[in-house]
């Protein structure tokens, strides 16, 4: 077990490594940041003197191997745009999104497993085929779309919530958090919804087509013969049986939901990691890019770490030693 | 009953297809759907795609308006004056050609790494899941930025973005379902039986991933051509001068607000029939397929 | 999931009961860019400069329709030809302290001493030599050589107190430390991305701010901006998108308030390449080997291909005023016998057939799609117009990440861009993107299509050594008319800046494009 964890965590390191090669080759060939930044007033002086003072007039290998000296420090540069420490900004904009992503996990969990177990356990009643129908308007439809959507109905038609942007914030462990306050709550409600439209159909499409399969094994089949109650069945058989693919997925799409934040916070104008990571693309902040993606490789190392050893423990049959 | 011995898996597998008839309505809409988007250049009065054809003047005209040239723009036009209604069978060719596309791609070097990965185990794995975990940690707006920065706008160019965004995908899962099918009892009695490792991973492990591969592929169509709207929103789709569907939806995003609904509403509504004809199609040919719900 | 919805509504109902409440006084506004910094002297960005003004004060302001005002100093004039004299007014800064020549000394040295900025207020700044503080409210200005535009350059610098000592850290600005200025309103938080929160200064010189509290909020998404405008969440939005306009104006919620601004919109043509450039072939898509664009009859002919009106009509909703050059009519250095060149194809397709182009020849129009209003909308259009006489026009949008670095590299040979003349004066854009590209000199640094014109380049430097306003003023017109009609890139329209308030509410549009909380007004005060 130590070896195996060992040996993943040496491999995530060299992921990182990699990523970090590509964000400098690919902004490079993108174009220069200080096209983008530098006052259109600005003489040819001017913008020698901003290149040179961003290390930009450097060879390509020499600036990366300046980052890499920084980041052996713990320094993973400053921001182009914002002259701060980009991991203090990002970690600044941490909790928006991650509470975020949480939530629309959480809610996907929530309304996704009951609704594909009905879906399941009655495929072929109106309501088990209103809800399949349904979810297919879950992924199909762009997020961007649904956003305004949801933005014109419960704010503007409606006006039982706020439009766009975070409410009143609670302080926990020295961060912000909007579900500390009631008006964090509530403007967090449509883009929380928003986010995980996505993944509730994910999750129930996958309950609903696990219920199905697992319904006809024999040792259900056993367990109902055995006269154990349908309740049971249910619950207990059924449900551990599609852990699994429903782990899996919610593992992974916490993963990429914290990524695919950008949509829905730049609907919302919520003032996020992934509103700022767009921000940053569309000018070339290079240092907060890569800070961000490593942040985000680890995040999601770490998951896929949890999912596998998740696995284990939720199917005998795998183990993490795997020999071939 | 004698031609049951005659009977190929082939036939079967169409006349339990052919059993539901939700399934079917699927298909036919779909092949419909995707005859109307091959023979788009005979069906639609207008070429949109050919700047000279189309003029501003005739710009966000609602559904019904005469044109210039003597024809009625019957779904109305967008702010360029193009016509909504070839414009979305034109749209329809390239979502198709896109989500189709990827999705293909996609899944076929997610399966084959995610298999390989599974089979192989040791170093193969590892290698094989830390690019997927690096790919899957690269937001898709980054790598489509980055590609289609480096390449230039295309629709080949979007496919291939949404192929490096997608294939991870297929690989995890794949492996994931594959790890367990390997331990059964019939792998390792075709492992017994010494037989060649690529008979064992595509003839035997395939199969028995396919259920689940069917449902995240039928999703990824679906997802590829959402996503392919999504980066159009963002301004990295396909060219603007050939919109596709999403970008259709996409460019009239900003006139929902407006009143002219026309501009993004019908494309709208296109997108969604298809994919749910698609999803049709995709969740029954799922149970069909399927040897765990055979009974 | 039609459950989920139902359940999901109802919460929200009782939620939205509960804390419905209205603050007097309180002003939101709706920016449509992130502010991405509270140090006035960190990039020279207009989110932050318009965010800027409510905290921190210049010598020299600008009144809504872009005329000189006095700010911190109460007048200024030449003494002799290199010293211009400040005379500073009774301000306090929110700390309490008075506001001195001291500060204005301190501020013009702080500025080029930022550290890490991208984009540095030292190109107004650069021009004064050195400084002499001959009483607390008089101070002289000494440049090296003659400087006319001195005072245009002050319009650009916020004044900062002496107080914070040396080099006061951006990072301090930001988090409230030095957000110290001499504005009607004081700094409060400063959450970057989301808002900014301020309240009324008391103690302000001027008119006393009607708001007491003023949240400062960017919504970069331009229907999101609406929407939290129609939802009553916002009391004025500004950049209002086009495309919203009809909706808007026939909404009794909302009122609009408009003017035309400084910033042109315009496709740059190709002048470096003699021989041979790339991006324009043959009909046949031949090479060609020279290029067409350096002839005046091609450039005429692209330009009255265009249907003006018909962009600002059709794909601007009427947000513009075609134009053929940088500045608004009522300006003083706008050209009243330079009109916008009229819509004649036929005209256009006879200059091509005398210029050597019967069939036309292929090009490649670039454009960015997320720079400027409608930006890839006008680029189609006028492929459409080209197309017409018979030049095949090919369009290509990227955003502006890529696009920038390319179009500064003479990849391209015909490329919309736009120009904000923020001082309002007209020798600017004649420098920035009509002067000869010359890095030695500073002058033509926007000049991405390389046009370069002796004549113009004798004018305008005749025009910098005149300090008499109305003598400059006359030579200014006189080159601005010579370069114009030489069509060194296609001029389209004047954007217009919009404003959407709540009903009940009006702002006086401003020419330079900044969102103001002082200049929204209640109905009827």
């Amino acid at each position: 077990m130590f070896t195996w964890l060992l040996r993943r965590l040496f491999q995530a390191c060299f992921v990182v490594l990699a990523m970090t090669v590509i964000v400098f080759v690919g902004v490079h060939v993108i174009g220069n940041p200080v096209d983008i930044l530098i006052s259109p007033e600005a003489d040819q002086a001017e913008r020698a003197r901003v290149i040179a003072a961003f290390g930009l007039d450097q060879p390509l290998w020499k600036q990366y191997a300046l980052f890499l000296n920084g980041l052996l420090h713990g320094d993973l540069g400053r921001s182009f745009v914002f002259n701060e420490p980009a991991l203090r900004l990002i970690g600044g904009r941490m909790p928006a999104t991650l509470e975020l992503a949480v939530t629309a996990v959480l809610m996907s969990v929530g309304f996704g497993v009951p609704l594909g177990l009905y879906a399941g356990l009655k495929p072929n009643g109106f309501i088990g085929r209103s809800i399949m129908a349904g979810s297919i308007l879950g992924f199909s439809l762009p997020t961007f779309w649904v956003g305004l959507m949801l933005i014109m109905v419960f704010a503007v038609t409606l006006g039982w919530l706020p439009s766009t942007g975070r409410g009143e914030t609670g302080e926990l462990f020295g961060l912000r958090w909007s579900f500390l306050t009631w008006d964090g709550l509530r403007h967090m409600a449509m883009p929380a919804l928003n986010l995980s439209l996505y993944n509730i159909s994910l999750v129930l499409r996958l309950t609903r087509a696990g219920v199905r399969e697992t319904l006809l094994m024999d040792y259900i089949k056993f367990a109902r013969a055995k006269g154990l109650s349908p309740a049971r069945v249910i619950f207990v058989h059924v449900l551990k049986n599609i852990m699994i693919p429903i782990t899996t997925v919610v593992g992974l799409e916490l993963g990429s939901t914290i990524a695919f934040a950008v949509v829905t916070e730049s609907v919302f104008a919520w003032p996020g990691m992934g509103k700022l990571i767009i921000d940053s693309i569309n000018v070339l902040d290079r240092p907060v890019i890569v800070a961000y993606l490593m942040m985000i490789v680890v995040i999601f190392i770490t998951i896929n770490l949890v999912v596998d050893i998740l696995y284990t423990v939720l199917d005998p049959r795998v183990r993490l030693e795997t020999k071939a | 009953m004698s031609d049951i011995a005659e009977e190929s898996p082939f036939r079967r597998f169409l006349s339990e297809f052919a059993a539901s008839k939700i399934a079917l309505g699927g298909l036919i809409v779909f092949t419909i759907i995707a005859l109307a988007a091959i023979f788009a250049n005979w069906i639609g009065p207008q070429n949109p795609y050919d700047l000279a054809q189309l003029d501003i003047m005739d710009g966000r005209l609602p559904p019904g308006s005469k044109s210039g040239a003597g024809y009625t723009y019957l779904l109305g036009t967008d702010d360029q004056g193009r016509d909504m209604f070839s414009g979305m069978l034109f749209g329809l060719r390239i979502s198709l050609a896109v989500g189709v596309g990827s999705a293909i791609f996609a899944a076929c070097v997610g399966t084959t790494l995610g298999l390989l990965a599974a089979f192989f185990g040791r170093r193969t794995d590892a290698i094989i899941m830390r690019v997927v975990d690096l790919q899957l940690s690269f937001p898709s707006i980054l790598v489509a930025l980055m590609i289609l920065a480096v390449l230039g706008k295309s629709v080949m160019n979007v496919v291939l973005a949404l192929v490096i965004v997608d294939w991870a995908g297929y690989a995890r899962n794949v492996r994931g379902i594959a790890m367990v099918e390997r331990k059964r009892e019939y792998i390792e009695a075709a492992a017994c039986l010494a037989l060649p490792w690529r008979r064992i991973m595509f003839g035997h492990l395939l199969p028995n991933c396919l259920p689940p591969l069917i449902v995240i592929a039928t999703q990824q169509v679906a997802r590829a051509i959402a996503l392919e709207a999504t980066l159009s929103f963002l301004g990295l789709g396909v060219p603007i001068t050939s919109p596709s569907l999403g970008l259709l939806i996409a460019n009239g995003y900003q006139y929902m607000l407006s009143g002219k609904y026309w501009i993004s509403f019908y494309p709208g509504i296109a997108l969604l029939v298809t994919i749910v004809s698609i999803n049709l199609v995709g969740d029954h040919l799922r149970d069909v397929l399927n040897p765990r719900l055979k009974r | 999931m039609v459950l989920g919805f139902r359940a999901f509504a109802w919460a929200t109902t009782i939620l939205a009961v509960s804390t419905l409440h209205v603050q007097a006084q309180s002003l939101t506004i709706a920016s449509a860019a992130p502010v991405t910094s509270m140090d006035p002297h960190y990039h020279t960005l207009t989110p932050n400069i318009s965010a800027h003004g409510h905290i921190y004060e210049k010598l020299i302001d600008l009144d809504a329709g872009g005329h000189m005002i006095p700010g911190l100093a109460l007048s200024w004039k030449l003494r002799d030809d290199k010293t211009w004299e400040f005379k500073l007014r009774d301000a306090k800064f929110h700390d309490g302290t008075p506001f001195t020549a001291e500060d204005v000394a301190y501020s013009l040295s702080r500025v080029p001493t930022v550290k890490n900025s991208p984009a540095s207020f030292q190109i107004y700044t650069r021009a004064v030599v050195g400084t002499e503080i001959v009483d607390p409210h008089t101070i002289l200005l000494k440049t090296a050589a003659p400087y006319p535009l001195l005072p245009a350059d002050m319009i650009q610098v916020y004044m900062i107190s002496h107080k914070l000592g040396a080099e006061p850290a951006t990072e301090d600005f930001n988090n409230g430390k030095n957000a110290i200025g001499t504005g009607p309103f004081r700094f409060v938080s400063y959450q970057p991305g989301n808002r900014i929160e301020m309240d009324r200064n008391d103690a302000y010189w001027g008119p006393k701010p009607h708001w007491a509290h003023v949240d400062y909020r960017m919504i970069s998404n331009d229907a999101a901006r609406t929407a939290s405008l129609l939802a009553g969440d916002v009391g004025i939005i500004e950049f209002v998108p086009p495309a919203d306009l009809a909706k808007l104006r026939g909404d009794a919620r909302v009122a609009l308030s408009e003017v035309v601004s400084n910033r042109s919109i315009y496709l740059w043509l190709d002048h470096s390449h003699t021989g041979t450039m790339p991006e324009v072939t043959g009909p046949n898509g031949e090479v060609l080997d020279k290029n067409p664009l350096k002839d005046l009859r091609v450039r005429q002919a692209l330009s009255l291909a265009i249907n003006r009106a018909g962009i600002v009509e059709r794909v601007m909703e009427g947000a513009a005023l075609p134009t053929k050059q940088y500045l608004p009519p009522g300006n003083s250095n706008h050209v009243n016998d330079l009109r916008p060149d009229p819509f004649e194809p036929d005209r256009a397709k006879a200059l091509l057939k005398e210029a050597g182009y019967p069939n036309g020849f292929r090009i490649v129009l670039h454009g960015p799609n997320d720079r400027y209003v409608n930006d890839a909308k006008i680029v189609q259009a006028v492929a459409q117009m080209w197309q017409r006489i018979g030049v095949q026009t090919t369009v290509d949008t990227i955003p502006w990440s890529s696009y920038a670095t390319r179009a500064g590299k003479q990849e391209f040979a015909a490329f919309l861009l736009g120009w904000g003349v923020n001082s309002g004066e007209g020798t600017n854009p004649l420098r920035a993107q009509i002067a000869t590209w010359n890095p030695e000199r500073g002058l033509g640094t926007a000049n991405r299509g390389r046009y370069s014109n002796p004549a113009v380049d004798a004018l305008l430097d005749q025009a910098m050594g005149t300090m008499d306003l109305a003598a400059r003023d006359k030579i200014v017109l006189q080159t601005m008319k010579l370069a114009m009609d030489d069509v060194p890139a296609i001029m389209l329209h004047l954007q217009k800046n919009i404003w959407a308030t709540r009903k009940g509410l009006t702002y006086a549009a401003r020419v330079d494009e900044e969102t103001r909380a002082t200049g929204v007004v209640e109905a009827g005060k």
